[in-house]
Order: structure tokens, then C-alpha cells, then sequence
């Protein structure tokens, strides 16, 4: 479904990816972890056009998506969410989600009304658990909540593939409990790919996980695997930093 | 329903029957004037306080609706000939440009079209290099300037810095009597009227939701699959029409129009009354024109000089204590009233 095809990316001299090869079949639930600077983020940008590589072919759904723009990303199916949260705070839950709901209308089909919640954004409301601030502006919603609306705004454009960027990250044990059964059911049904920080979390949730480091891919596998490779032990403890270097070039 | 469509109907009442009853001509045409100036404000309102594209250039738009009108009248009026102003430059035959303003269809269209195509071009150029912020509110400054600069250069084509004046008749209907003029007064109100019922329409649809979510996040909307550049532009050229009305209906209103009329101050004088009114609150926009068109007058006719000082005044306290402007405080006090009530 997503294919990365030796991926480069560049920042003034700095390989962010430096040849990454990834391949996410239908209807998996993947996790990319790696250590700070390791380029996850920037290969979230780069499938959804907010970053154009320097080398290399990104495919989805047998399109190519390198050098379209960001909203046509969107239109073909691809979602994603951010680090720090972006839900527009003046508009009502409803109205955040009905409009993430609505992009595949023409422009003068906006000019009318919105009447009722349409099913899209029921279901969205439903899963993230949001009904009861429905109607209340997203300016009022705590971090955990805006993070679930953004879910659920992902969840409303109806997207093939979802990208979610720590969707986690800084929430309380309760919450992160509850994002991850959100992300559960979320991927019996849709192909997901989440950046991740947090072990425990993967422990939990993951079944296929892509090991990052330095802008390549070092390791593919079960979470067992993965944690039991010595090369990501050593990315991640630190140990044997100069080796592993040399290793790899 | 009926209780969200009150004020507007009593405003409306005062404004197409009480106003003409009760005011003397000479008041009833500065009221025209000022609610011209409230229909560019209205397109402020949309384009800057939902939008967020603070636009120092309507003054552009709404001088070519007044020239494509005034030319219009200056051709009917010299039946054939020159106009008077190209006689004096020396003028000896019709530029081509001026020979379609002759039929009342092209020119009318034009005077809202004309506006409308160049928004359009200015920002499918501008949006798509995603300019925006203070460099759009320059960049649009910027046309205001040259705009006069190309006005006062074109004195054969234009009437320079005089600018055009000396109509005296409108589809066949004498200017000076005081009927055409109340019936210039009440196609003025009612004009503003519609387009302050589409606006609120416009405003309160997704496409209202989606502008303002344009404001806030115009990065997050691409990810939402909408082009924030259509969306503004699209937003942008309404404004831009509704300027180029304002100033067709502006010309046999007050009778002139000219450079001084449509450059920076004037522009930003808009802006300042937008503010004061409430930029967030279509009818903050339509007011705050409305309220500084009648206090400049009010003020002139004391202090002759001293107008540029309040202004300046005003808008800085505004700015600084009210940032939502008349209509902000007015929502606040109502709000206050209604939790006083309600306790």
C-alpha cells in the first residue's frame, strides 16, 4: 500500500534520510520508533508532502506522490496528525470534525448551511469519545482530548492510510491507556503507521515494529525481535555508539 | 429564527423608511456616502476579521467600480463628443479603452468584474506563493500607491489628480433633485443590505467555518485536503467586488471621484473603521464605517484639522483597550446582562 523507495533527504548538508527503503502492506498497524533526530518525523513529511526528498520514489495505492501538494496527498487518502496538536480552537468539536469531513465537496457546496451531524463525524465523535463536548469550542479541550479530536479528525476524512505523529506524547497514564484501544480498533480496519517514543506503549499496542536511526532503517520486525537485537539495544542504551557507526558504512 | 432576523429588520426599517422621512437631503446623502463606504467595510469584515487577510488596498478596487462609473456618465453626458476634462488635456479622439464604458451594461459589469479579475489574478499569484500576513497587508498597500500614481500620470485618460466630476444625470434621472437622490440613497441601503444577508449567509456556512479555519491554521487546513490559496482568493475577490460596487453607487451619490478618494489613506482609513466597529463581527465592520464616516463630518465641521488626530486617537485606543472594537464591547455588556439576569 505505502512504498518508500531509497528516500533521501537533505537539511544543508544533513542526510535526515539517508536511503530509506519501507514497505507498509494493507491494513497493518506499524510502529517507527527510533532515538531523537532519527528522521521519523521527516518521513511522515515526506509522504505527506510537507517535505519533497532530494532522492528516492514514495508510491501509495500504485500513485507517486513525490512533488504533489499537501492537499492532494489528502484527496488521494493519506491522513496524518501532528506532534503538538493544531485543532482550531474558535470552532466547536462538531464543526472541527464536519469540516475535515467535508474536503471532498465542491468549493460552492460550503456555502450552505451545515444542518445535523453528518455519519462521518458521528462515528468520529462516537470512537474518540468526544459527544459530550460536542458542541463546545476546541479552545476549551484539555491535551489529551485535542489530541483525540485530531484523531477523530483523521478519522472523518475517511482516509486509507493514517499517519499519526506521537499521538501519545505528553499524556497521563489514563489517557495514553485510553489512546491506545482508540488506536486498536482504529487499525482493525484502516492502515496505520504511528511514530512512537514511549516502550511501554509499543509494548502494549505494536505487533510490527521499523527501527530508525540516523535516517535508515536498522531493524523490521516483531516487537520481540526488534527489542531483542543487539543493534537496537545499542542505538538505545548507548552502548558501543563508535562500532555501530562502523558498522554501518 | 425570528429573533436572530430582529435587529436586522429594525435596522433596516430605520434605515429605508424612517432616514429618508426624517432627514434633510443634504444629511440623507452623507448617509448614503457613509453607507457606501459600510459596503467596503462589509468585504473587510469578510476578507480580514474572518479571514484574516488584512487587505490596506480596497481603496484599489473600489476606484475602479467609481471610474467605470464615472465614465460611463462622462460618455452619456458628452453624447458622442469628449468629455470635458480630455477637451482641456487636449484630447483629441475617444481612447480605445474608454469606448465599451459607453454602454451601461459593460460598464456596471465591469465596475464589479473588474475588481473581481484583478483580486482573482493578485491572488492566485500571491496565495500560491503562500505571501501572507504583513507582507500581503504591504504588498496591497503597495497597489493602492501605484494605482494613484497611474491615475494622476494618465491625465488625458483619467482627469488626473481632479479625478472626474460635473455629472449631472444618471440613467435619465436629474442628479440634483433631491428625489433622485433619495432614490439613490435607498438602492445604496439596499444593496448594503443583501450583501450583509449574503456575507452572514456566506460567514455562517462551512465555507465560514473553513475561512476562519483558514486564519487560525492555514498549514493544518492543507491537511484537511482543502488548497488554503483557492479559498482565499475566492474570499479576496468577493471583497474586491464588494468594493467595486461601493464605489459604481459612491460616484452619482457624492457626485466625484477622484485619486484622493481610493489611495493609502483613504484605504487605511477603512481599515481603522473596521476595527473600531469590530472586526470579528460583520455587523462591528458595517457599523464602525458607518460610525467614523459620521464622526469625521461631525468633527470637520468643528475642528477642521483636528479629524486626523482623533482618528489616530481612537484607533489606538481601540487597539489597546478594546481589541474587538464596538461590537466586542457591546457582546461583552450582553453577555454581563444576560449572567446578571440569569442569577
Amino acid at each position: 500500500m505505502l512504498e518508500l523507495r531509497d528516500v533521501q533527504v537533505v537539511f544543508d548538508g544533513f542526510r535526515a534520510l539517508d536511503g530509506v527503503n519501507l514497505t507498509v502492506p494493507e491494513g497493518e498497524l506499524r510502529f517507527l520508533i527510533g532515538p531523537n533526530g532519527a528522521g521519523k518525523t521527516t518521513l511522515i513529511d515526506v509522504v505527506t508532502g510537507l517535505t519533497r526528498p532530494a532522492a528516492g520514489n514514495v508510491r501509495f495505492a500504485g500513485q507517486d506522490l513525490v512533488g504533489r501538494k499537501e492537499h492532494q496527498i489528502v484527496r488521494l487518502g493519506v491522513g496524518r496528525t501532528f506532534q503538538t496538536s493544531v485543532v482550531f480552537e474558535e470552532l466547536t468539536v462538531v464543526e472541527n470534525l464536519d469540516l475535515a469531513a467535508s474536503f471532498r465537496k465542491p468549493l460552492w457546496a460550503l456555502t450552505r448551511r451545515r444542518r445535523g451531524v453528518s455519519e462521518a463525524v458521528a462515528d468520529a465523535l462516537a470512537r474518540t469519545g468526544l459527544e459530550a463536548l460536542a458542541d463546545r469550542p476546541a479552545g476549551v479541550l484539555s491535551h489529551g482530548q485535542r489530541q483525540w479530536l485530531e484523531i477523530g479528525m483523521l478519522l472523518a476524512q475517511r482516509p486509507r492510510l493514517l499517519l499519526l505523529d506521537e499521538p501519545v506524547a505528553g499524556m497521563s497514564k489514563d489517557e495514553r491507556e485510553r489512546t491506545g484501544e482508540l488506536l486498536t480498533a482504529i487499525a482493525a480496519d484502516h492502515t496505520v503507521v504511528v511514530v512512537e517514543h514511549d516502550m511501554d506503549f509499543l509494548r502494549r499496542h505494536a505487533s510490527t515494529v521499523t527501527v530508525l536511526h540516523e535516517g535508515r532503517v536498522l531493524v523490521e520486525g516483531s516487537v520481540d525481535e526488534v527489542s531483542a537485537d543487539p543493534r537496537v539495544q545499542e542505538v538505545y542504551l548507548g552502548r558501543r555508539a563508535d562500532d555501530a557507526v562502523g558498522e554501518r558504512s | 429564527m425570528i429573533r436572530r432576523h430582529l435587529p436586522f429588520a429594525a435596522v433596516a426599517v430605520v434605515a429605508l423608511v424612517a432616514a429618508p422621512l426624517l432627514l434633510e437631503p443634504f444629511r440623507l446623502g452623507l448617509l448614503a456616502k457613509y453607507l457606501c463606504y459600510a459596503i467596503v467595510a462589509l468585504g473587510i469584515g469578510l476578507a480580514w476579521g474572518k479571514g484574516g487577510m488584512l487587505t490596506l488596498g480596497q481603496g484599489v478596487f473600489f476606484g475602479l467600480g467609481g471610474y467605470s462609473m464615472a465614465m460611463y456618465l462622462k460618455l452619456t453626458e458628452a453624447e458622442g463628443g469628449l468629455p470635458d476634462f480630455m477637451v482641456w488635456s487636449g484630447v483629441e479622439e475617444l481612447p480605445a479603452l474608454w469606448v465599451p464604458f459607453a454602454n451601461p451594461v459593460f460598464a456596471m459589469s465591469m465596475a464589479v468584474l473588474g475588481p473581481v479579475i484583478l483580486a482573482v489574478v493578485l491572488g492566485t499569484l500571491v496565495f500560491r506563493q503562500r505571501v501572507r500576513g504583513a507582507y500581503f497587508a504591504i504588498l496591497t498597500q503597495a497597489l493602492a500607491a501605484a494605482m494613484v500614481i497611474l491615475l494622476v500620470g494618465q491625465q488625458g485618460l483619467t482627469g488626473g489628480t481632479n479625478g472626474m466630476t460635473n455629472f449631472f444625470e444618471l440613467f435619465g434621472q436629474d442628479l440634483a433633485e433631491d428625489s433622485t437622490q433619495r432614490g439613490l440613497y435607498l438602492v445604496v441601503a439596499g444593496v448594503l443590505g443583501v450583501l450583509y444577508l449574503g456575507t452572514r449567509q456566506l460567514v455562517n456556512s462551512r465555507y465560514g467555518r473553513l475561512l476562519v479555519a483558514v486564519r487560525d491554521g492555514e498549514d493544518r487546513v492543507r491537511f484537511l485536503g482543502y488548497d488554503p490559496a483557492l479559498v482565499k482568493t475566492v474570499t479576496f475577490a468577493a471583497s474586491a467586488g464588494m468594493a467595486g460596487l461601493a464605489g459604481a453607487l459612491f460616484v452619482p451619490v457624492v457626485g466625484i471621484i477622484s485619486p484622493a478618494l481610493l489611495g493609502v489613506v483613504p484605504s487605511l482609513e477603512l481599515v481603522v473603521a473596521v476595527a473600531v466597529g469590530g472586526r470579528h463581527v460583520l455587523a462591528g465592520a458595517v457599523l464602525g464605517a458607518v460610525v467614523m464616516g459620521y464622526a469625521k463630518t461631525a468633527f470637520s465641521e468643528q475642528f477642521a484639522d483636528g479629524w486626523l488626530y482623533l482618528q489616530g486617537a481612537l484607533f489606538i485606543l481601540v487597539m489597546t483597550l478594546a481589541s474587538k472594537g464596538i461590537a466586542g464591547v457591546a457582546q461583552t455588556v450582553a453577555g454581563r446582562l444576560r449572567s446578571a439576569r440569569a442569577t
